[in-house]
């Protein structure tokens, strides 16, 4: 991903790594797999991690985050509503209740954790542990 | 409309499914585009009441000022962008969806009034009311 510097190539590329990444087994070895709602990338900023889900139509007051130890839940119910005596054309939109968690391969720090949510998208900040990070050892 | 009816019907709609995943469809446009990216189709519901029509789209991810709406044509066209400068530095280590720009086109009848369009962003859902035009609203025809 050093390649963000063109802003005319960095989509493209953006793009490429995160199909390059689909499929990638880094999830594998967790109770969480793929084809839960709601559908996360999961990205390294640094020593920290974040995890942004695509909940478009979903409240803020429907949606729920927990975090215990290393794995972090996601819950809510999603809404889809017509007003009363309308004719529906088309429906693709789906409604439905949500319940997901992934685990994470470092220990995060709870306390850290922040979640933002703009635009039907949900981003959780989580730091690492303190007790995750590397340490540098002085060769004597 | 009651509160009521209107909680009652949200309930029915939402079912207590679960939610599942669908890969997002990449779209297939007639014309090419000249800003890099790949763009997705939004899922679309459309409904219609007495007096309009209501297109609800789903783009997540899409900030108001990113959204671009034009009538021409009879044709309504929805663009929104995403701005990927918010993953600059980010390192994607796993992931299950890719991310794009959005954009749909819609053809409308004579029935829409074309100069009350309005259009509400919300949860990354957008939705736009298209009034239909006084000709094309229901009458009720009295029996003399």
């Amino acid at each position: 991903m050093a390649l963000l510097m063109d802003p005319f190539d960095a989509l493209t590329s953006f793009q490429q790594a995160l199909d390059a990444y689909r499929t990638s087994g880094w999830l594998d070895s967790s109770v969480s797999g793929g084809g839960a709602y709601p559908p996360v990338n999961v990205f390294r900023k640094g020593d920290d991690f974040i995890i942004i889900a695509e909940v478009a139509g979903v409240k803020k007051s429907d949606l729920d985050v927990q975090v215990k130890g290393r794995t972090i839940r996601l819950t809510g119910a999603k809404t889809v509503s017509y007003p009363d005596k309308s004719a529906l054309h088309r429906r693709e939109r789906l409604a439905g209740k949500f319940d997901r968690a992934v685990t994470m391969p470092v220990d995060i720090n709870p306390d850290g954790v922040k979640a933002e949510y703009r635009d039907g998208v949900l981003a959780l900040f989580l730091p690492r542990a303190e007790s995750e990070k590397p340490k540098s050892i002085k060769v004597a | 409309m009651s509160a009521q009816q209107r909680t009652k019907r949200e309930t029915t709609m939402a079912e207590k499914q679960e939610l599942s995943v669908r890969e997002k469809k990449e779209l297939v446009a007639k014309e090419e585009k000249t800003i890099p990216g790949r763009y997705y189709v939004p899922y679309a519901d459309i409904h219609e009441t007495d007096d309009a029509l209501a297109v609800v789209l789903e783009m997540p991810g899409v900030e108001k000022k990113d959204l671009d709406i034009a009538l021409e044509n009879d044709v309504l066209r929805v663009d929104g962008q995403i701005d990927f400068t918010k993953y600059k530095d980010m390192e994607p280590v796993y992931t299950e969806y890719n991310v794009g720009h959005y954009a749909r086109s819609f053809t409308l009848s004579n029935k829409v009034d074309r100069e009350k369009i309005s259009a509400n962003l919300e949860d990354g859902v957008l939705t736009l009311t298209l009034p239909k035009a006084k000709h094309a609203q229901p009458r009720k025809i009295a029996i003399g």
